[in-house]
């Protein structure tokens, strides 16, 4: 045998891009918060679906059936699964109409906030001067409040409905975006693509919206997720204290102060419920919250 | 170091200055202030008496000089519930607030520092591990449930604890522990963090070189210096703690300022609200300028900053 010269080296064989196998899939997957995510998805979807999947009017109840406990528990029935309230409502339909108020009101309100604190973040970071002293100072003053005792003081001004309480929940949490957005565009303005852009006679509106606003999206996103949970949380204390959804409305905080009313009773269920679906909403968003901030911006670990 | 003082002064001036304008200004602005600081239920009459009284057809400079004289001389306005002066009725339940906040600073500072230290100790560890799991628990399961539950579990199956009041030690317990839950989070991780960055300086390297057994390194050395943003961070809180437990207070029906603010939005009786959002920042803006010059005082390189 004779010895033959080293065949040329080939690169090793790559994976085929885009590969659509199901190890590819597994493969993109891993890492991904697949609990945090299946939570939220189904979250997501019984809030869209509510009227299809509740299987009894979550406003309206039989004063004949309240109370009735769980269906495994003694006295419960297959009717009711998760029992019923004080004035005979299913629990579970009620649980599945709070999840679509958790779902709005969250959403929206994070949204709103983001929007605003955002602008006024680029605004502050990029102008200076007594813009952004004008915009500090607020934020400042501003996260100086209690969140919940300044939402607590606009509720009763404005007085409590389902849209008010979403404006409310963006008029006290823009400052959180706003101050970590105004620290991003503080650093960023001094990069050479900043600077290029102004060379180039680009206005200052064109700046802020084109150069900045995409480079701290990112940033912005991330927050957003991590504000989901604190909003929520919010929202329900907002309820139970009852200057939050207005009552016939099924959300989960207006939920736990008519369970109150049960639980030197022992209704534990009535309790019990909301609050897990409240955790699980916020505890799955946080994780999520987590997971992108370490996913989209190393930069904020500190955070 | 003057200089420091009296800019940081001023931004607490301004702080207070806003504050003061915000709220006088969303309670005029979105609606009708007579609805808001006239008793529900009050004639025509009253009506016009309240409008020439608090000068609601005057402008907006001169009402606010007026508000803002009121509430430096702590005229807050009376309460439409209790009939009294709203100043005294804080003041009243201040000491509830600050008793619950004392206990429920011990639990999370008891729950929060072992658990905290032991995380950076064995960091990656099982421990570790069970501690990011807590503090995820404790900043998702809110406050009021956790009362709740708590309340459902000692006051209802077992019967050892009364579910709701005040007087007695037993009262507190569980009120305590609810408020303290979500800190005692926050606490852990600030330890966890403080403790690693000690663990990793040069000092401490140099008392294990000396062969000091690893306890005492930990125990005399790193604790100590890591305890520091911890206590800060837990001066803070203690405010803050008076301030937020409203929906603990309403739970085990606590008579502090939360439940104070809580009866506030139940009955209507708007100068109560406003009272205690006002001396809640007014307390915040006063810690964080009281931590700033403390600061200062210890670490010079603050001073010069900016």
């Amino acid at each position: 045998m004779s010895v033959s010269p080293a065949p040329a080296r080939l690169p090793p064989a790559e994976p085929l891009p885009l590969g659509l196998g199901l190890g590819a899939v597994r493969q993109r997957a891993q890492g991904l918060p697949l609990v945090p995510i299946a939570i939220v998805a189904t979250l997501l979807l019984l809030a869209v679906f509510a009227d299809l999947v509740a299987p009894h009017n979550p406003e309206i109840g039989a004063l004949a059936q309240r109370f009735k406990p769980p269906a495994w528990s003694v006295g419960g029935s297959s009717e009711y699964l998760l029992g019923t309230d004080h004035i005979g409502r299913d629990v579970l339909s009620r649980l599945i109409f709070g999840a679509r108020v958790s779902v709005i009101v969250g959403f929206t309100a994070v949204i709103f906030a983001g929007v605003l604190g955002t602008s006024l973040g680029i605004l502050s970071g990029y102008l200076g001067g007594w813009v952004d002293q004008v915009i500090m100072r607020v934020t400042d003053t501003w996260l100086a409040l209690p969140a919940l005792t300044f939402a607590i003081f606009l509720a009763a001004i404005v007085g409590p409905s389902e849209f008010n309480i979403i404006i409310i929940l963006g008029a006290v949490y823009w400052t959180r975006y706003a101050r970590v957005i105004r620290g991003e565009v503080l650093s960023l303005k001094e990069r050479d693509f900043v600077r290029l852009a102004i060379v180039a006679n680009c206005t200052k509106w064109t700046i802020m919206r084109r150069h900045l606003l995409p480079n701290v999206l990112n940033t912005a996103i991330v927050l957003a997720t991590l504000m989901l949970g604190v909003v929520i949380v919010t929202e329900a204390a907002l309820s139970f204290l009852g200057v939050g959804v207005p009552p016939p409305k099924p959300a989960w905080g207006l939920m736990l102060a008519d369970g109150k009313k049960g639980l030197m009773a022992g209704y534990w269920w009535l309790t019990v419920f909301p609050g897990l679906c409240i955790v699980l909403m916020v505890l799955s968003a946080n994780l999520l919250g987590d997971w992108l901030r370490v996913k989209l911006d190393p930069q904020l670990r500190q955070l | 170091m003057k200089r420091f003082i009296f800019r940081r002064l001023g931004y607490a001036a301004i702080s207070l200055v806003l504050l003061s304008v915000t709220i006088f200004l969303f309670v005029r602005v979105t609606g009708d202030p007579t609805v808001l600081l006239v008793e529900p239920g009050a004639s025509r009459d009253d009506l016009e008496a309240l409008t020439i009284e608090l000068g609601l057809d005057r402008s907006l400079v001169v009402q606010y000089v007026s508000f803002v004289r009121d509430v430096v001389q702590g005229d807050f306005g009376r309460s439409f519930y209790y009939r009294t002066p709203v100043l005294e009725l804080y003041l009243s339940r201040l000491p509830n607030s600050l008793l619950l906040a004392v206990a429920a600073m011990i639990f999370s500072l008891a729950i929060g520092i072992p658990s905290g230290i032991l995380a950076a100790v064995r960091v990656g560890g099982w421990w570790d591990g069970a501690g990011k799991i807590f503090a995820l628990l404790g900043l998702s399961m809110p406050s009021f449930w956790v009362g709740l539950l708590l309340i459902l579990f000692f006051s209802v199956y077992l019967g050892w604890l009364p579910s709701s009041g005040s007087g007695t030690v037993w009262h507190l317990l569980m009120p305590s522990f609810a408020l303290g839950w979500f800190f005692a989070a926050a606490h852990m991780r600030l330890t966890r963090s403080s403790m690693l960055e000690v663990l990793g300086s040069e000092y401490v390297k140099l008392a294990r070189l000396k062969g000091l057994p690893e306890a005492l390194v930990i125990a005399k050395h790193a604790f100590k210096n890591a305890l520091i943003p911890v206590l800060t961070l837990a001066g803070i809180n203690l405010v803050l703690m008076v301030n937020v437990a409203v929906v603990v207070e309403t739970v085990f029906a606590w008579p502090g300022i939360g439940r104070l603010l809580y009866e506030g939005i139940a009955f209507r009786d708007f100068p109560v609200v406003q009272a205690t959002v006002l001396l809640a920042g007014t307390m915040i803006v006063v810690v964080n300028l009281v931590i700033d010059i403390l600061y200062a005082v210890i670490d010079p390189r603050i001073r010069y900053e900016r």
